[in-house]
């Protein structure tokens, strides 16, 4: 079996250490700033907003900033090694071994999701002190925050092979994975919004990862969750098939 | 058995062609050289070999395996050490070399990386960052990353560029050792020619992409005919009926400008040192000082850079 290859596990291997190294910088800032997010946020809103009966603002605030952090955490790992890898030319030591196209996308993508699990879960011990939380159907929870964090640590590929500097992986990080991830429902539910903006929320697909995982909280959310599951598999598998394509083609990779 | 079959490989930039049509066999447990000035395609072919870059027209085979349709078996034989002083900041010598070995699908490997960085000079440096490392200690990581898997095809890209005296020679003893006594194949190019001349079986000059001259190096040695006789006169000159065995450059100086009473004269042999060295007595000539010297790959080198072929 290829993906359990000792190539595999290496590659998976370097990508943990490496953020591991830099565990400041990699887990716990992340951790502090969703904090802020919830301490600012959850002060202001607390006792004025009610988004599903019963449930706090900040109960209901504290699900989408952990996916939210799960998901810009996943995209940061694979993205930044790769922009990093390339611009130093130390990518060269990924591109001269037998590493299947397969193998390199498993295990970039691989530790991206333990990266923003590591992170969601930081995020999740902390924040949870604040609200009292249920756990309504904790199998979609682990569902959506592992999909989530697979689809944005495959962005993060992709971005991260497209990309040729440090400025142009901050633009798709700031015009693109940024707006999506506020806009999909992380401070409040779609259905406190406008017509037109509910519509247009349904072709984010981070609205579905977001809305999947606060199911698993609080057993309520805007759409099924197997709808969501869908629609969240499929985008993963578009985008899969556009990653390994990528590096098949050996696009900004191979010259 | 064939190390390196490289058929017709073109490969262009835009509008600039930095391969045109090259084409190499390389057997295996050959010393091979890869000689040509900046911008003759060296790298790009080397590139090539290792799968970097994309051929536009043709194919090169590794052990038989084609780099781009059957990469994996061609890159386990292969072994690259890059021009480019490259490294990973996050980690010590002795992970690089793992994380490298575990790449090439090797595990529990740490003896022979023990024994790579203990005939690099490395074993000191093995938990040093490799940020702390000097250039030419990060060299030797290099080259030591390229040996991780002990590949049959070990390919240098100028790997003594810039390092001191002392890496040089660990590094030839290495690297001829492995060649002697492993049967390895190395491929290396570099710009110190004298380094060629020693380590090498045979050469391949490389001149705006295209091979322009192919064979061993005694066989090259001997193209260029015998020595160069120098003579720097005292007082007197040059008799005309010498003056054709003046060599290009010396000519002009020999004619009015330049130093005037150095000539080098070309002799095929020995024997006709001394009927030189009378000829010059005879027209009164006193020299004051003289040197025989033997034609060396840089003569060859830059004669062939100069005129496409010898």
């Amino acid at each position: 079996m290829s993906f359990v290859s000792v190539g595999f596990r290496t590659l998976f291997y370097k990508e943990m250490l490496r953020f591991w190294k830099v565990a400041t910088q990699t887990i716990a800032a992340p951790i502090l700033t969703a904090m802020l997010y919830l301490l600012i946020f959850g002060h202001v809103l607390e006792g004025r907003v009610e988004v599903y009966p019963g449930v706090s603002y900040t109960a209901f605030l504290v699900p989408g900033l952990v996916m939210m952090s799960v998901l810009q955490n996943a995209f940061a790992n694979a993205s930044s090694s790769l922009i990093q890898s390339k611009i130093t030319g130390n990518l060269v030591f990924i591109l001269l071994p037998p590493l299947s196209h397969w193998e390199i996308l498993l295990a970039y993508v691989a530790a991206s999701v333990v990266r923003g699990l590591a992170v969601g879960a930081g995020v999740f011990a902390i924040t949870a002190w604040f609200a009292h939380l249920s756990f309504a159907a904790p199998l979609w929870i682990i569902v959506f925050a592992i999909m989530g964090a697979a689809i944005l640590g495959t962005l993060g590929v992709i971005a991260g092979i497209w990309a040729d500097k440090f400025d142009q992986l901050a633009a798709f990080q700031n015009f693109l994975i940024m707006p999506a991830t506020f806009l999909a429902g992380v401070f409040y539910s779609i259905h406190s919004l406008p017509a037109f903006w509910q519509a247009v929320s349904h072709f984010n697909p981070f609205f579905y990862m977001i809305d999947g995982f606060r199911h698993g909280f609080f057993g309520q959310s805007d759409i099924s969750p197997w709808t969501s599951l869908a629609i969240v598999s499929a985008f993963f598998a578009v985008l899969a098939a556009v990653a390994i394509n990528l590096l098949r083609g050996g696009y900004k990779l191979r010259h | 058995m064939t190390a390196i079959q490289i058929n017709s490989v073109e490969k262009s930039y835009k509008a600039f062609k930095a391969l045109k049509g090259v084409s190499l066999t390389i057997e295996q447990g050959e010393f091979f050289g890869l000689l040509g000035p900046n911008g003759a395609g060296k790298t790009t072919l080397i590139s090539t070999i290792a799968g970097l870059i994309r051929p536009d027209v043709g194919s090169v085979q590794i052990h038989g395996h084609d780099v781009v349709t059957d990469f994996r078996e061609a890159r386990k034989k292969l072994g690259v050490v890059p021009q480019e002083l490259v490294f990973d900041p996050f980690f010590t010598v002795r992970e690089t070399l793992r994380l490298q070995s575990g790449y090439f699908g090797i595990k529990n490997n740490d003896k022979w990386i023990d024994e790579v960085m203990e005939n690099l000079d490395l074993t000191n440096k093995a938990d040093v960052n490799m940020r702390a490392l000097s250039g030419g200690m990060k060299r030797r990581v290099l080259v030591a990353q390229a040996l991780v898997h002990k590949p049959p095809v070990i390919v240098l890209d100028e790997p003594t560029a810039g390092v001191d005296v002392e890496l040089r020679q660990t590094l030839w003893k290495f690297i001829s050792r492995l060649n002697r006594e492993g049967g390895h194949t190395v491929v290396l190019t570099t710009h110190y020619l004298e380094e060629a001349q020693a380590m090498c079986q045979r050469v391949a000059m490389l001149k705006s992409g295209q091979v322009v001259a192919l064979d061993t190096m005694s066989a090259l040695l001997r193209r260029v005919s015998g020595s160069q006789l120098i003579v720097h006169l005292k007082s007197g000159s040059l008799p005309d009926d010498l003056r054709h065995l003046v060599s290009h450059d010396e000519h002009r100086d020999s004619n009015g400008s330049g130093s005037g009473n150095k000539y080098s004269l070309r002799v095929n042999d020995y024997a006709e040192v001394e009927p030189i060295l009378a000829r010059l007595r005879e027209s009164g000539a006193v020299i004051d000082e003289m040197q025989l010297q033997q034609a060396d790959l840089e003569d060859i080198f830059i004669q062939i850079m100069e005129k496409g072929a010898l």
